[in-house]
């Protein structure tokens, strides 16, 4: 019973994953790579992971790859024919670089002297792969990886904010990112930029756009100084009209 | 002061001379540079005459002195110090050259006033003599090796001192070019006698080779006759002689300093030096006098058709040179140095007067276009008149002494020395003849235009200079020679040299009359006393007085020969040229030495030269190692950057197939 | 079963999901397939959890799945800003790196 049920997962895995590989539409294949990932949850189970599978199935099929549909329906794209340019021998490439790592690896793990390998593994009690095994170990002895992941999901959630988000046109008073790096490094040995325009790092940027509207703004900036200025006037107007 | 000390002191003056006009070259104004340096070699001159008291002040057996100052490149098996060796042979030489030198520096500060390049002429000719010094009074084969070289690189600058005119810097890579051969030889020729005695030094080398060589040894015949292809290369003796006629590009002075009376004399001074290995290998001994003796009968020939007033005079210079080293060559060593010694006389005589005719003649040279100087040089054709009776071999004058004595005492040789003797008389006959050719042609006959300017006292000056040798135009600017010509007549430092030499052409030879005195001999005994010749060749009276008497009837009748054809009957000349045209052609064209030189060494390097510059700089080094080192990094450095494609699949291929490598290592590892 | 089909499994998986990546010209769809490599390693860390006892295994798994997860975001953040402007969602036209 059981071998018929790893069989029938076994073959959703494989079955997705090639669909994955092979299908045209991107839309498809996420829709085959959910298959596999339930498969996988199906898989888990047999291998009594049970927090595993349900983890599996909400998050990855549930979250991850919802935010792939949508990515799919936002961007779309079918695919050029992949027979162009480079990637025949590409292919070929691939499917031999496949082969040989399946070897190796069946090699590396199913040669290896471990005995356990032929067994249904070791004896395990009941509460093997419950929750509260798993919240045992991610709040008693693996608590710091528990919180570093949850630094990390905040990193990738800000990040992708970050990403996404509409960066401010060029030339629209863009304020130069200072850095500490740049600040003690000494001069000259930062950009290509710096080094050409003679500028401070943080001023140079290698975007003309920029410099011609810094430029412009610096100008901008001189007459608005003029016409703002209402103290009465040492005579230095004319001096620093020229002096542009 | 001992005769070292002083010896040191006459080498030092002329080097100090020659940088301290150099280093003050801004700043000497007028002719204050030519003082400096004519100071330098007078004083240089005192020292060489204190040398000389000194060491006459020594006991006969201790007149061979060596100073060293210090060690070279003394290491294992080779002793090179910077030594000089003070011997009656070195201190004579010096003496004829700071004294020569001293009047030809004297003359010079009035010839080459108003000349751009005053400073630099007087700096070059303190070099020279500083450098012919270090020559003669080397101790070692290292030290004259260096002053050797030292003379051919002076020479060098001295020939193209006017360096704007293309004929001149010819004539000094020439000149410079045979001297190179010649240092070649001079080199080869040391090291071969350095790898039988295993020394450098001289009197080591003298007291070693009887010992190391045998007679006629392989070894040794060899090193003598590459010294001997160095002593003909200085010496412009044939087939190396052809620089010395172009060399006359150089002004006058510098043709009578270097090209009479110093420079060319060093390849005698180096035979007589080696007489101990030369006596030790007679077939090097009979080589050097066999080309001496066709050297002198070839340029006696060629300058009997030349029209340039300075290359006949060089060509006598040749010629007389022959003579020396013929005799030096076959062991009347004290003859072969007397008449060194008159010649450079009379020699720098004739340079210098014609010096002064070519000043009148506003730098031309050519024969042809002079004629009359008689009234308006009195004091130049003097002094003409004089040296070229020394040369000739009129009796008193000096030359008649020295050159009998060279031909009586080869003479005694025997075997086929009498051949070459009997060819050195009929040179004595053609060197009377070509010589007042010479003299009469510029002096008698009817004054040319110059010459009658200059009987009003007006020096003739042309609307444009021009090299006279090729036409070209030229200005008086640094480069080029000055807007000024100096005649001796109208010139004090000139007269005193010229009459001072002329002076020393008349009463030199009574060092060495025949039976009367042989203070020459005596002098020079020290140095050669070891030698088999000095003793054994002594003529009897008998033989002698038959040359003496042979010689100057020799003398005389070339005079008259020259007399007749030249002015009495003026159209002989040109008759005897039409009769012997095959004759005329061959002395015109120098025996054609210039074209063979060409065709078999010129044109075969500079084809070589240019094969090297297309075929193989290109093919090979442009193309292979050059641009196939920079294909070879380009290829590379394309091959690396595919690496950087941009591809993310190339790069995930290339994560991948590294992995799989290392699983396999892995595998394999286990 | 015996766990060395979970190995192989897991290994063919791994294979199918690489030959995807170099394959696949979509950042989208490469992106699924090291999804797919990615579980696959999951699938092994879980075998050998099962092969030992003990929890550590299925907790590194979680580990994974977190991961994975924080890297599809970034992905198809980079993707939508690909899209953004209007650049190419094709992984060989975007060769250059620029600022």
């Amino acid at each position: 019973m059981a071998e018929v049920l790893f069989f029938l997962a076994a073959i959703g895995v494989v079955g997705g994953a090639i669909g994955v590989v092979v299908l045209r539409n991107p839309f498809y294949t996420v829709l085959a790579l959910v298959v596999h990932l339930l498969s996988l949850a199906a898989l888990f189970l047999t291998l009594r992971a049970e927090f595993i599978a349900a983890a599996q199935v909400v998050v990855y099929a549930g979250a991850v790859m919802v935010l792939y549909v949508f990515v799919v329906a936002y961007v779309g794209g079918g695919e050029a024919a992949t027979g162009s340019g480079q990637a025949s021998e590409l292919r070929v490439l691939a499917v031999l670089f496949a082969g040989a790592l399946f070897v190796c690896l069946c090699i590396a793990t199913l040669g290896s002297g471990l005995q356990a390998l032929g067994t249904e593994g070791a004896e395990v009690g009941a509460g093997y792969g419950t929750p509260q095994q798993i919240g045992d170990l991610l709040l008693g002895r693996f608590l710091l990886p528990f919180e570093l992941a949850s630094y990390l999901l905040l990193l990738a959630a800000v990040g992708a904010v970050v990403l996404a988000s509409r960066r401010r046109g060029v030339g629209e008073g863009a304020e130069p990112v200072i850095s500490v790096a740049q600040l003690l490094r000494p001069r000259g040995t930062g950009t290509m930029a710096e080094a050409v325009s003679g500028l401070p790092a943080a001023q140079a940027t290698g975007d003309r756009d920029e410099r011609e509207a810094r430029e412009r703004g610096d100008q901008g900036k001189e007459r608005d100084d003029d016409a703002d200025d209402d103290r009465p006037r040492v005579d230095h107007g004319a001096s620093d009209r020229g002096g542009s | 002061m001992s005769a070292t000390t002083l010896a040191w002191l006459a080498l030092a003056l002329p080097l100090a001379g020659a940088i301290v006009t150099a280093l003050g070259f801004r700043f000497w104004r007028g002719r204050a540079a030519g003082y400096v340096g004519t100071a330098a070699l007078f004083g240089s001159f005192a020292c060489a005459v204190g040398a000389f008291l000194a060491l006459q002040g020594e006991p006969a057996e201790g007149r061979q002195l060596v100073s060293a100052l210090w060690d070279y490149a003394a290491t294992a098996g080779l002793d090179a110090e910077l030594s000089i060796l003070v011997d009656p042979l070195s201190i004579l030489m010096l003496l004829v050259v700071t004294g020569v030198s001293a009047l030809i520096h004297l003359y010079a500060v009035a010839y080459m006033g108003g000349d751009r390049g005053y400073t630099r002429f007087f700096s070059y000719l303190n070099f020279f003599v500083f450098s012919m010094v270090l020559l003669v009074l080397a101790g070692n084969f290292l030290v004259l090796i260096i002053g050797w070289a030292f003379v051919g690189a002076a020479s060098y600058l001295l020939i193209s001192f006017w360096y704007r005119r293309a004929t001149a810097t010819a004539a000094g890579i020439k000149a410079f070019v045979i001297n190179v051969l010649g240092d070649v030889g001079l080199v080869l020729g040391a090291y071969f006698l350095f790898s039988g005695t295993g020394t450098l030094d001289f009197l080591t080398t003298f007291e070693r080779a009887p010992e190391v060589f045998t007679e006629n040894d392989g070894d040794l015949v060899a090193g003598c006759i590459l010294l001997l292809v160095g002593a003909f290369a200085k010496s412009a003796q044939v087939p190396l002689h052809t620089w010395l006629p172009d060399a006359m590009e150089g002004p006058t002075p510098v043709s009578a300093l270097i090209h009479a009376a110093t420079m060319v004399t060093a390849g005698v001074y180096l035979i007589a030096r080696m007489h101990p290995l030369f006596e030790l290998a007679p077939t090097a001994g009979t080589v050097g006098a066999i080309i001496g003796c066709a050297t002198l009968l070839i340029a006696a020939t060629t300058a009997m058709a030349q029209t340039d007033l300075k290359r006949v005079i060089a060509y006598s210079t040749m010629s007389q040179i022959g003579y020396m080293v013929m005799a030096v060559s076959a062991g009347a060593y004290v003859a072969g140095l007397f008449h060194l010694m008159t010649h450079a006389f009379f020699k720098a005589l004739l340079f210098m007067a014609a010096g002064s005719v070519i000043a009148a003649m506003a730098g031309n040279q050519n024969m042809d276009q002079m004629g009359g100087f008689r009234r308006a040089m009195p004091f130049t054709f003097g002094c003409f008149v004089v040296g070229g009776l020394a040369l000739a071999g009129v009796p008193p004058f000096s030359g008649f002494f020295s050159k009998d004595e060279i031909l009586a005492y080869t003479a005694e040789r025997g075997g086929i020395f009498l051949v070459l003797v009997a060819v050195g008389y009929v040179a004595a006959f053609l060197t009377a003849v070509y010589t007042f050719r010479m003299i009469f042609r510029t002096f008698l006959g009817e004054p040319v235009p110059e010459a009658r300017e200059l009987e009003q006292g007006h020096l003739y000056h042309p609307e444009n200079p021009t090299n006279p040798a090729s036409g070209e135009i030229e200005d008086t600017e640094v480069g080029f020679p000055g807007p000024e010509h100096h005649v001796a007549e109208q010139s004090p430092p000139m007269k005193v040299a010229m009459g001072t030499l002329a002076l020393l052409a008349i009463v030199g030879g009574f060092l060495q009359i025949p039976t009367v005195t042989h203070l020459l001999d005596d002098f020079l005994e020290p140095t050669f006393a070891e030698s088999i010749y000095f003793e054994a060749l002594s003529p009897s009276d008998a033989a002698t007085f038959v040359g003496l008497g042979l010689g100057a009837l020799i003398g005389l009748a070339g005079i008259a020969t020259a007399w007749l054809v030249w002015v009495r009957e003026p159209g002989t000349a040109a008759k005897v040229r039409q009769r012997l045209r095959p004759a005329y052609a061959l002395f015109l064209n120098k025996w054609w030495f210039d074209e063979l030189i060409g065709a078999v060494i010129v044109r075969p390097a500079r084809w070589l030269g240019s094969f090297a510059l297309t075929a193989f700089e290109r093919l090979f080094v442009q193309g292979t190692l050059v641009g196939g080192t920079s294909g070879i990094v380009r290829a590379g450095s394309a091959a690396v950057r595919a690496a950087q494609s941009g591809f993310l699949r190339f790069y995930v291929a290339l994560f991948l197939g590294g992995m799989v490598a290392f699983t396999i290592w892995f595998l394999l590892q286990a | 079963m015996a766990i060395e089909w979970y190995l192989a499994l897991s290994a063919l998986i791994f294979v199918i999901g690489a030959g995807g990546v170099l394959t696949r010209r979509n950042p989208l769809v490469i992106l699924l397939c090291v999804e797919l490599m990615l579980n696959a390693g999951n699938l092994a860390l879980v075998a050998f959890n099962r092969m030992h006892g003990g929890g550590d295994g299925q907790i590194f798994a979680l580990m994974v799945m977190v991961v994975a997860a924080c890297e599809v975001v970034i992905g198809l953040g980079i993707i939508v800003a690909l899209y953004r402007r209007h650049l190419p969602i094709d992984v060989d036209e975007m060769r250059e790196l620029q600022g």
